[in-house]
């Protein structure tokens, strides 16, 4: 009866086996590398690997190997010196146009990467690096779309006519229209709402007046409030690649938060200077007179300035801004309804329309610039480096203006509040294009609500503590059970030892953030983990004590054990459970360790611990005792009811 | 080698009062301890700045406060942290905008006035997600403590999942009192320890209500006392046992886990010691007290158990 089918043996042994697998390539450690991605323009192919190589070779920069993987270039040194001085060179070569960063790249074998083995990945808070927390102010957002939307109402009313007294945005969000008659409050919403179909209205009559409220639709304002936060997010990877990270992690929050992760980051300010970053668009009219050689010879007309388009090529431009992004309301790409092809269809407010129509009904046949603007502050450097400090001691900052031209195109026919720009080489394209028309639309005020930074040193100690004292709690765990419960014990540090190789397995598999609170909860689960075997422990003493016989004790020592077990496991799983719901960051590290921990303890305590027991003691037909401690004594009682 | 050979069953229920009198005398003071002293809120519950910095030598902390409040911050908090080296900045909330931007400010100035400073970590929470974080925690409690008795229930009786929930509530009431009597910070992450404890010293009393539950079935002629007692005697060698284990592996994380793990190890130890006494001396005469009976427990068929034996 004590004896697992071979099938049972055979699959804790495959599971055990999978887990040694799974839990490798955290031995290996990781080397320093350079990272080459690319940016919005640029490929990573083997060629620039090779130019980079030669590079490297003639500064004479020792590297063990180089190779592209996945769109990027990685290339290893043996140590963090050398990969510091040739990722300054590499940057100095190409980085103007690639993002080239520093990364440790885990020293995998091929063989596990192959089974899709890898190491355990860390959180911020082990590797180093920042999170912020960032959240969009949407009610800037919408305040911003119903104040163009006044505008376009005063159009509208204007061309067809309609009487009023005035139009304002209220405070507490909507639109309030006043207007003399009953009658033109109708023809009013009519022509209102066949040109702003994303409003609602509503009549109210309050003394002489009638009013027309407007408000945007719920699917509206979601609608607004998605663009906000994509146009921020796009803007922010734009950015973040400036910053040269290797792994950044840009992701929604909730409907109007952020989440940014930057492993590896030092320097902060820099970071969120860079975060913090506004853009705006001018639309300039492209000069057609004179010639782009002249102006790059020197010979720059008046009025006009050189340009760069995103691709690098020079483009002049008359120095006079049209319009700005603010006048852009919505920018989408679609389809062509006639030719399918991809486009971006963009809708200006009344002020620009007005403008537009002005300047494209003069200008037919030539060209228009949509010119993006970034301004960032940086900190003021002395010669030697060091920040520049005013009297309060704060960083003096000053601005640096950088400008490139998104798209140029010929302007077809004379243009109003809607156009589209066609002519454009993939849906992607189009998306990148209305992505960063909208930049200055959907320039929603972003703030950093938290923020949690963590030097690469007290990454390293925190990983060395929380290894130490993993390591610590299950050697002296170890030493009294192996005493207390002589050869039973032995089998359940055994299971407990399997235990902890299946969870960091399973972490490893699932890719689940390891935290420092998650190395806490490695710890704590090999202490509650080693329950189950007690309990078995002592069951089995307790059958013994009562007369059982030693086979017959293990027996019902692991049957009646597992009820027991499974429940208590259960109200912690709850626990775990509710840490993973309403926790975050560190805390969720911890519960999703938790939450595994109980079932790989369930599977290594009862099936594994008993399959061994079985391998040493279920064949043999005469079992006159079992090491398992003193139980030659009675209880008084229980065993003569 | 065996601690505990324990011949006569303990008569523990019939000290049931006085257990319960103590327990309800130390719950009293640690509720006493939270209102008068209230717990010392981290910043990820109240928001502000915490910076943690690190310099080649001894800290000068005099002469980090004067530069902090020449930089015109009020109320800065600023100690050694772990060693001499090590300088734990606490700055509050502040009302203006660019508060992220404070722990820059600051760090600038430290450089100024001593250029070996390091800066190990950087903690800023917004107010309003120290709100959340706030809301969060407590439905986190609400989650554990429905489920856990809704488990209970489910399982044995509804007796049974009262009286853990209120021994268990009891368990993080004094965990709590510990906390504001010490002023030790109530972190998140202490939060965490909090709520695993809940979940953890539940098992405690899932033991013994197993143990009342199989003895029902088994001694029929006892009482209830004597039942509980016997249960209780039982599992008190694997009680001591367990918790001694987990123990161990908590007070290497206490003494070896850094600072970042030490409240967190503090409450989890506070609990495991308080989990082993509640579970058994306050959770069973509580159910004992809601009038636990045979006829409660038998309708559950659990028979297939011992149907296995051989």
């Amino acid at each position: 009866m004590n004896k697992y089918p071979l099938w049972k043996n055979l699959l804790i042994l495959v599971l055990v086996l999978i887990g040694v697998i799974y839990t490798l390539p955290n031995f290996y450690g990781e080397y320093p590398a350079v990272q080459i991605s690319p940016t919005r323009t640029t490929k990573v192919d083997q060629s620039l690997l090779a130019f980079v190589e030669s590079e490297l070779k003639q500064a004479n920069v020792p590297y063990s190997d180089a190779r592209l993987s996945d769109k990027t270039a990685l290339i290893r040194f043996k140590d963090t010196d050398t990969q510091i001085r040739a990722r300054d060179l590499v940057q100095k070569a190409i980085g103007e146009n690639y993002t080239v960063a520093l990364n440790l790249v885990p020293a995998t074998p091929a063989w596990l990467s192959a089974i899709g083995a890898k190491p355990m990945y860390l959180g911020l808070d082990l590797r180093g690096g920042v999170y912020f927390l960032m959240q969009v102010d949407m009610s800037a957002v919408l305040k911003k779309a119903e104040e163009s939307y006044t505008d376009d109402m005063r159009r509208v009313m204007r061309e067809k006519k309609v009487q009023y007294h005035t139009v304002t945005r209220l405070e507490r969000g909507g639109i309030e229209i006043r207007f003399p008659s009953a009658a033109e409050r109708d023809k009013g919403r009519e022509a209102i709402a066949k040109e702003m179909p994303d409003l609602d209205f509503t009549d109210v009559e309050r003394g002489a007046d009638y009013i027309l409220n407007a408000a945007m639709k719920p699917s509206a304002i979601a609608e607004k409030s998605r663009f906000a936060l994509e146009q921020n997010m796009n803007s922010l990877r734009n950015r973040v690649n400036e910053l040269g990270v290797a792994e950044p992690i840009i992701q929604q929050q909730g409907q109007d938060r952020i989440v940014v992760q930057l492993p590896g980051v030092q320097d902060t300010a820099k970071a969120k200077e860079i975060l913090g970053r506004t853009a705006t668009l001018e639309i300039m009219m492209v000069d057609e007179e004179h010639d782009i050689a002249g102006a790059l010879a020197g010979q720059v007309p008046a009025g006009d300035k050189i340009y760069k388009m995103r691709d690098g090529r020079p483009i002049l431009l008359k120095n006079r801004v049209i319009y700005y992004g603010d006048n852009i309301i919505n920018a989408a790409a679609g389809f062509d309804s006639q030719n399918s092809q991809p486009i971006v269809s963009i809708t200006l407010d009344s002020r620009g329309a007005a403008i537009n129509q002005r300047v494209t009904g003069e200008n037919v046949g030539k060209r228009m610039a949509v010119v993006y603007i970034e301004i960032k502050s940086e900190p003021k450097l002395d010669a030697n480096g060091k920040q520049v400090l005013d009297k309060d001691g704060r960083p003096v900052l000053v601005s640096k203006r950088t400008e490139e031209v998104i798209t140029a195109p010929v302007i077809r026919s004379q243009l109003g509040a809607r156009f589209q720009i066609e002519g454009l080489d993939s849906v992607q394209e189009a998306n990148d294009l209305a992505l960063l028309l909208r930049a200055g639309a959907f320039a929603a005020p972003v703030e950093i609500i938290e923020e949690r930074t963590v030097g690469p040193s007290l990454g390293a100690d925190n990983i060395a503590k929380g290894f130490h004292s993993t390591w610590v709690g299950f050697a002296a765990i170890a030493v009294f059970m192996s005493v207390y419960y002589m050869v039973f014990g032995v089998v359940s540090v055994l299971a407990l030892a399997v235990n902890v190789l299946l969870l960091v397995a399973l972490l490893s598999m699932l890719q689940a953030t390891l935290t420092l609170p998650g190395m806490a909860g490695i710890a704590l689960t090999v202490g509650m983990a080693i329950d189950a075997n007690v309990l078995i422990n002592e069951r089995i003493r307790e059958e013994l004590r009562n007369g059982n016989t030693p086979q017959a004790s293990i027996f019902a020592g692991y049957e009646r054990a597992f009820g027991t077990i499974l429940d208590s496991n259960v109200t912690t799983l709850i626990a775990g459970l509710a840490l993973f719901m309403f926790g975050s960051g560190p805390v969720r590290g911890f519960a999703v360790v938790l939450c595994l921990g109980i079932l790989t303890s369930m599977f290594s305590a009862v099936m594994v611990s008993r399959a061994m027991v079985n391998l040493l003691y279920g064949g043999r037909r005469k079992l006159e005792r079992i090491p398992i401690g003193n139980t030659s004594w009675k209880e008084a009682g229980q065993s003569a009811r | 080698m065996e601690f505990f050979k324990i011949k006569k069953d303990i008569p523990f229920m019939r000290h049931a009062l006085v257990f319960n009198v103590i327990s309800i005398i130390t719950f009293i003071l640690a509720v006493v301890f939270l209102v008068t002293r209230g717990l010392n809120f981290g910043v990820d519950f109240t928001g502000g700045t915490v910076m943690e910095v690190n310099y080649a030598h001894a800290a000068d902390i005099p002469k980090i406060r004067e530069t902090l409040t020449g930089l015109g911050y009020r109320d800065v908090a600023v100690q050694n942290f772990g060693t001499s080296r090590d300088v734990l900045i606490r700055l509050p909330v502040r009302k203006d905008a660019g508060q992220a931007k404070i722990s820059d400010v600051v760090m600038a100035s430290l450089r100024q006035a001593d250029p070996t400073v390091d800066l190990r970590r950087v903690e800023f929470v917004g107010p309003q997600v120290g709100r959340e974080l706030v809301q969060n925690g407590a439905l986190g409690l609400v989650f554990v403590s429905i489920g856990i008795v809704l488990y209970l229930w489910f399982r044995f009786e509804w007796k049974f999942g009262v009286a853990t929930i209120i021994a268990n509530f009891h368990d993080v009431v004094i965990i709590l009192g510990f906390f504001a009597l010490f002023q030790w910070e109530f972190s998140l992450t202490v939060l965490a320890a909090v709520l695993a404890i809940f979940g953890y010293s539940v098992n405690e009393s899932v033991v013994v209500f197993d143990r009342v539950r199989e003895n029902f079935r088994k001694l029929r002629k006892h009482t209830v006392p004597e039942i509980i007692d016997n249960a209780i005697t039982r599992t008190l060698s694997r009680t001591i046992i367990t918790h001694g284990s987990t123990q161990m592996a908590v007070l290497a994380m206490l003494f070896l886990g850094g600072e970042t793990l030490h409240y967190f190890a503090l409450a989890l130890t506070i609990g495991i010691m308080f989990g082993i006494y509640s579970s058994a001396l306050v959770a069973s005469p509580i159910v004992m007290w809601l009038g636990v009976s045979r006829e409660d427990l038998l309708p559950v068929k659990k028979e297939t158990l011992d149907d296995g034996r051989p």
